[in-house]
């Protein structure tokens, strides 16, 4: 997956501040319904190819996403649906586990293609009552770009001469090139085997220390 | 939120990025490179016989062992917008209730060094360097005047810290919700209860042989104790790590324990471990710390006070001076909610090399380790990979499943499901069951059990990669001592049931808690 916190700007966008829905009258029954709905208008007239919602939680345990699509062209009225229901945020509402975590959604776990959006809208629901408020933080939507030639996980272990998970895309090297810098290495085996001395190598040290300048090479 | 593909790669490449330029890798290389010579190697299937060759000579099995260690202390892979706090500890009033708890040992440490005109660091003068070196096998035989230094801080402050966390968040405006308003930790972290504990510790169920019950002199060894000891010979000549940890489930035979442990840590007692080791005790006659009284004075009341420990003194001072100067132990901060307070030697301000870190406290976690390892620097290097694995967890105020704020809302939380009497009664007396069981936990139970016992429970922590298990025997012990906890009317008498544990046999307390309990 391209990083794309830092190849590609979230779109500006205007997040409303979030709608707790009451249940009853607001003044003398002011009990939360734990559900939260909060607004994501995108800039007028420029419908956005999403890549990737990106936020940091705050005690929301489950939150869905709703996508207001206009299709190009057609002066077809804009539609509403429904592209992920109910993803958890927390393993358990009433737990810590996952209330301050940062989360992404990407396009490939909608349902619905988030092309030529106008409009975000996520239902955030919290139904423990263990918790006082209950929010999204940091909410950043992410245009879908052409996709860059990713780099392969390939290239970053091929550095590694020996256990290599590098799928053998080149088939055995040339016969030519290993014999001769093997030959090269058995040339070199034999001169050390030539030139041996019985002084031990030993550690760089003298008199129990460390100190570099007082190393002495026999 | 990434696919598993993902995940999987990263891990992959994250673990590649730390074993390359390592020991181990050069040492690979180098085998690789010299079993050229050998005939069976031949040149058409050049990759296929050096992997073979690895494999039998058991370089493959070392590097599967390193790639096992780096699992188990690295990060979980995170979200890129996640700041490195984040990774450390990502419940915000968590941090800042660390970050607090340290400004106020750290100005303790600052406020005893002026106090009595100690440095925190200092170079030691030559002579003293001599002397110290003469002395470095014998330091328990000393008697330094050490009734000026007082210990920075004691458990039960830290429990008290413990005791006043809260969310910020967290509606609390209820008397009795749901579960903790008896106890005295009042986060809701997710902590695991009987049902979901039998699942996760199947191995230590009533139908699976364990050693600290099996093993009794009772029981004809043939039925269980000589088998499982076969399969621990094999588990130390394969040298497989994996395979030692879920050995460790059901317990260790003292005599392979030492080797099951180092594999399990991947503790190998290389020449570079042997030169680490030297190097730090070079540090320690060079410097003198403040800490290093605070350490001696430490020792000098719990290990050479306790009868079974005291022979050790020398060793655990050896070993914490050297620890208290071990920089490799920073790396542990990375996924340890703690940041490491630093001190720097006067005249190098600001030269990372001579940065002092205040030591953590490890001494609960050394003394038993002597009993497996006469080696200073083998006994060095399990120490510190037990302590960066495990035990910094009970030191530091984290969310995590292991660390001490869970561990002791998971005792109470069982004690209060399963034993709800049993609470309800000491608290009505003012002997809160937190009170009397966190000085045992924060201690992994070191100093409390006997010798035996205590390394048998900590094969489990090992066996699992979890302190859970801490917590269950602490809610064991008052379940075993439930009847007479129930007739005490004061803290003071509760205590002194639960004073000695110095008898007990902790897996079958562990056993019959977790699974003979009825649901």
């Amino acid at each position: 997956m391209s990083d794309s916190a830092d190849d590609i700007k979230p779109v500006s966008c205007t997040i409303k501040p979030p709608v707790y829905l009451q249940i009853g009258d607001t003044k003398t029954d002011p009990s939360h319904s734990g559900v939260c709905v909060v607004d994501v208008t995108l800039p007028f007239g420029k419908p956005v190819n999403i890549e990737e919602i990106t936020f940091k939680n705050y005690y929301t345990a489950y939150v869905t996403v709703r996508l207001l699509r206009r299709s190009p062209g057609q002066e077809v009225p804009a539609k509403w649906s429904t592209t992920l229901r109910d993803l958890p945020l927390m393993d358990n509402p009433h737990t810590e586990g996952g209330s301050q975590d940062y989360f992404s959604i990407h396009r490939t776990q909608m349902q619905v293609e988030p092309d030529h959006v106008v409009s975000v809208r996520l239902i955030l629901r919290q139904p423990s009552f263990a918790w006082l408020t209950f929010s999204l933080e940091d909410i950043r939507i992410f245009p879908h770009m052409e996709p860059d030639p990713e780099k392969e996980v390939s290239d970053w272990l091929s550095d590694l001469t020996l256990v290599d998970q590098h799928p053998d895309l080149e088939g055995l090297p040339d016969p030519q090139t290993v014999s001769s810098s093997i030959q090269q290495m058995w040339a070199l085996t034999e001169v050390m085997q030539t030139n041996q001395t019985t002084a031990s190598i030993g550690r760089f040290d003298v008199d129990g220390c460390y100190d570099i300048n007082l190393l002495s090479l026999t | 939120m990434m696919d598993d593909g993902t995940e999987l790669s990263l891990t992959i490449a994250q673990i590649v990025q730390r074993l390359k330029g390592s020991h181990l890798h050069s040492q690979i290389e180098r085998q690789a490179k010299e079993c050229l010579h050998q005939p069976e190697i031949k040149l058409e299937s050049l990759k296929e016989d050096v992997r073979s060759f690895l494999k039998t000579s058991g370089w493959e099995r070392k590097l599967q062992n390193a790639v096992y260690r780096e699992l188990h202390v690295q990060l979980p892979p995170s979200h890129p917008s996640a700041p490195p706090e984040h990774l450390k500890e990502p419940l915000a009033y968590m941090r800042k209730a660390q970050a607090s708890w340290e400004k106020r040992v750290l100005k303790s440490l600052n406020s005893m060094s002026t106090e009595l005109e100690v440095p925190l660091a200092r170079m030691r003068p030559a002579v003293e360097q001599k002397e110290l070196t003469n002395k470095w096998n014998e330091m328990g035989t000393d008697e330094p005047d050490l009734s000026r230094f007082r210990p920075v801080y004691a458990p039960k402050d830290f429990l008290e810290v413990l005791i006043g966390l809260r969310n910020p968040n967290h509606d609390s405006s209820e008397d009795v919700s749901i579960k903790s308003h008896w106890g005295l930790i009042q986060v809701p972290l997710n902590v695991r209860d009987i049902p979901q504990l039998r699942r996760a510790y199947s191995e230590l169920n009533l139908t699976s042989g364990q050693l600290g019950i099996d093993d009794h002199a009772h029981i004809h060894p043939d039925l269980f104790e000589n088998e499982y000891v076969q399969i621990g010979k094999k588990v130390v000549v394969e040298q497989d790590s994996a395979a030692a940890q879920q050995y460790s489930r059901q317990g260790c035979p003292t005599g392979l324990r030492a080797d099951l442990w180092a594999l399990i840590l991947n503790s190998t007692n290389q020449p570079q471990d042997v030169m680490h080791y030297e190097q730090l005790m070079a540090g320690v006659i060079q410097h003198d710390l403040l800490v290093d009284n605070l350490i001696y004075k430490d020792v000098k009341l719990t290990a050479s006070n306790d009868d079974y420990y005291f022979v050790f003194e020398d060793f655990l001072y050896q070993v914490l001076l050297c620890f208290s100067r071990d920089t490799a132990v920073l790396e542990h901060f990375k996924y340890n909610s703690a940041t490491p307070p630093r001190s720097y030697i006067q005249g190098k301000g600001g030269d990372e090399e001579c940065a002092v870190v205040y030591p953590p406290n490890g001494e609960p976690a050394l003394a038993p380790l002597c009993f497996l390892y006469n080696e200073p620097s083998k006994l060095y290097s399990v120490f510190r990979e037990m302590y960066i694995r495990y035990f910094f967890r009970l030191h530091s105020i984290s969310s995590s499943p292991s660390g001490i704020v869970s561990l002791c809302l998971q005792f109470e939380r069982l004690l209060q499901t399963h034993l709800p009497q049993l609470f309800y009664h000491l608290r009505q007396i003012g002997a809160q069951p937190l009170r009397i069981a966190f000085k045992w936990m924060v201690r992994g139970f070191s100093g409390y059990l006997s010798t035996d016992q205590l390394l048998l429970l900590w094969d489990r922590i090992l066996g699992y990669d979890s302190l859970e298990v801490v917590a269950v025997l602490a809610a064991a012990v008052f379940a075993f001592r439930a009847e007479n906890l129930m007739e005490v009317t004061s803290l003071a008498s509760a205590e002194a049931v639960l004073a000695d544990l110095s008898t007990l046999k902790v897996i079958p307390l562990i056993q019959i808690f977790l699974f003979a309990t009825a649901i």
